[in-house]
């Protein structure tokens, strides 16, 4: 805390008192954790060979997690790539100049930013068989990610590209660009610059996402435990049913975090450097867009 | 439409279940977000750890993970949950890391001169919180916390996967019906999500105007 401007610099009595309530905090969040080991304790889940399982070749259990766990990433890579490229060609046709072009596309980027991920998901997977088109699981999950991805994707594009300084387009035009050439050449690389940070941290809800593929069956890591679990549970009844889960969830979080790790390092780059200096206001939705989804909330 | 008359009650069901998961949700995600907030700007460390911890944790955590864990995971040792109540429990455990961001964004972006001011005349750093920084707090974070309510209210749709029947759940549920007659409940489903979102959209829209503090 550099500028501890909401409590004064602590004189002795409130000092005490601060070292008081740390005590106090210290033993009740140590409670919570004794709490939660005893229980795990008491009902012997804590034993050293009920988590060996999960670091045991032989019982094949670390290769299926791990082949889980590419799977999971092979549907986030995939979908990040068709989204973001879809997201920018939609975000400039809903910049165009042409009506019948934009809006169409601002028609369907709004339906898809509007409606659940899952629901999207769901009538891919269980609408579309009605009409003679079957997906797999893979299929259904990766093309809800990128139809829903590419909508909010479009949406940050659109706000980067906006927040890019009207003269640098009047000057791009003043020098007798085309159109195509000032996007491509002048306000995209700009606002590809500003969008980053946001444009990552949308790739790691992306990631979180992909564990919806749990719901229709897609072997990730947590329908992969599951089923694990369901072939264990008849042989050693819940013996390693709990470490499993823990092991699923915990690589899901260790993903994540590397990723947003990244968006953060990405995020202090690109405030420092001789060209921030000009970028420095954030990319943020433009108000007139009537926000009916959680957009850079990362939810 | 014979088929949508039909199955009318089981959507009414499913859009007050999913109205009322948000509910539910919506009200745990604020209580627990303010504290979690509040534990971030205190001055006693282990608060304020612990707070971080649990933000870092569960924005990082995809909320079906937090879902897996609270229905199959918590009865591993001992603690089963209801299908609903563990949705809203998800759900709102998960939303709290995002509405104590918001919060807390919204706590820095308080000018510090308010804070010096709050202390200035003697107000303790409760006080301070509660009757200076907090009020102008919420002000400013109306638009981001609308945006966390709307993404929730969205993200309610993940229960599907866990035997709860909300909206989401209906299209497995009806899966085997013809072509259009699925499309017919798909659209009402979307509605459904809508007839939440727009209004909540609008009012929060409104209520940003109303609030808004003229710098």
């Amino acid at each position: 805390m550099t500028t501890p401007v909401l409590f004064d610099i602590p004189g002795p009595r409130s000092r005490a008192r601060t070292r008081i309530a740390t005590v106090i905090g210290a033993l009740v969040v140590l409670g919570v954790l004794a709490f939660v080991l005893a229980r795990l304790g008491g009902n012997g889940q804590l034993e050293g060979q009920r988590w060996a399982v999960l670091f045991d070749p032989s019982s094949r259990v670390p290769q299926l997690l791990l082949g889980a766990l590419l799977d999971t990433l092979q549907v986030a890579l995939v979908a990040m790539v068709l989204a973001t490229a879809l997201g920018l060609l939609l975000a400039v046709a809903r910049l165009s100049d042409h009506r019948w072009v934009r809006v169409p596309v601002g028609a369907v980027v709004e339906f898809f930013r509007a409606i659940p991920l899952l629901v999207v998901i769901f009538a891919l997977y269980f609408v579309l068989p009605g009409f003679g088109v079957r997906l797999s699981p893979y299929a259904a999950l990766t093309a809800g990610l990128v139809l829903y991805n590419m909508a909010v994707i479009a949406e940050i594009v659109r706000a980067g590209i906006l927040s890019v300084d009207r003269g640098q387009r009047d000057a791009a035009f003043a020098i007798g660009m085309r159109k195509s050439q000032v996007m491509t050449l002048v306000l995209l690389p700009q606002a590809v610059r500003r969008m980053l940070p946001i444009l990552i941290a949308q790739l790691v809800v992306l990631l979180k996402d992909s564990s919806l593929g749990f719901i229709i069956g897609y072997f990730e890591l947590l329908r992969q435990a599951r089923s694990l679990v369901e072939y264990f549970t008849p042989r050693f009844g819940n013996e390693y049913t709990f470490q499993l889960y823990v092991a699923a969830g915990l690589l899901y979080i260790a993903v994540n975090v590397l990723l947003s790790q990244l968006a953060k390092y990405v995020d202090r780059r690109s405030r420092r450097g001789p060209k921030a200096a000009a970028a420095t206001n954030d990319v943020d939705l433009p108000a007139d867009t009537p926000s009916i989804t959680g957009l850079n909330s990362g939810l | 439409m014979q088929f949508f008359i039909d199955n009318f009650p089981l959507l009414r069901d499913a859009f007050l279940t999913t109205l009322s998961l948000s509910l539910l949700a919506g009200l745990l995600a604020l209580v627990l977000g303010t504290v979690l907030a509040a534990m971030r700007v205190s001055p006693v460390l282990p608060l304020r750890g612990l707070a971080t911890f649990y933000v870092e944790t569960f924005r990082n955590t995809p909320l079906t993970v937090v879902f897996f864990f609270i229905i199959f995971g918590l009865p591993q040792i001992d603690f089963v949950v209801g299908f609903f109540p563990g949705a809203v429990l998800a759900v709102g455990l998960y939303t709290a890391a995002f509405v104590a961001e918001a919060l807390r964004s919204g706590i820095n972006a308080v000018g510090p001169g308010q804070a010096e001011a709050a202390r200035a005349i003697g107000l303790t750093f409760g006080q301070s919180l509660r009757e200076v920084v907090l009020p102008q707090a919420f002000r400013t974070v109306v638009p981001p916390l609308g945006n966390v309510w709307i993404a929730m209210v969205k993200n309610t749709s993940i229960a599907a996967g866990f035997a709860t029947t909300e909206l989401a759940a209906t299209l497995p549920r009806l899966a085997n019906a013809n072509a259009g007659e699925l499309t017919l409940i798909l659209l009402a489903v979307v509605v459904g999500y809508m007839l939440i979102t727009v209004p909540s959209a609008y009012g929060i829209h409104r209520l940003e105007r109303r609030v808004a503090i003229l710098r």
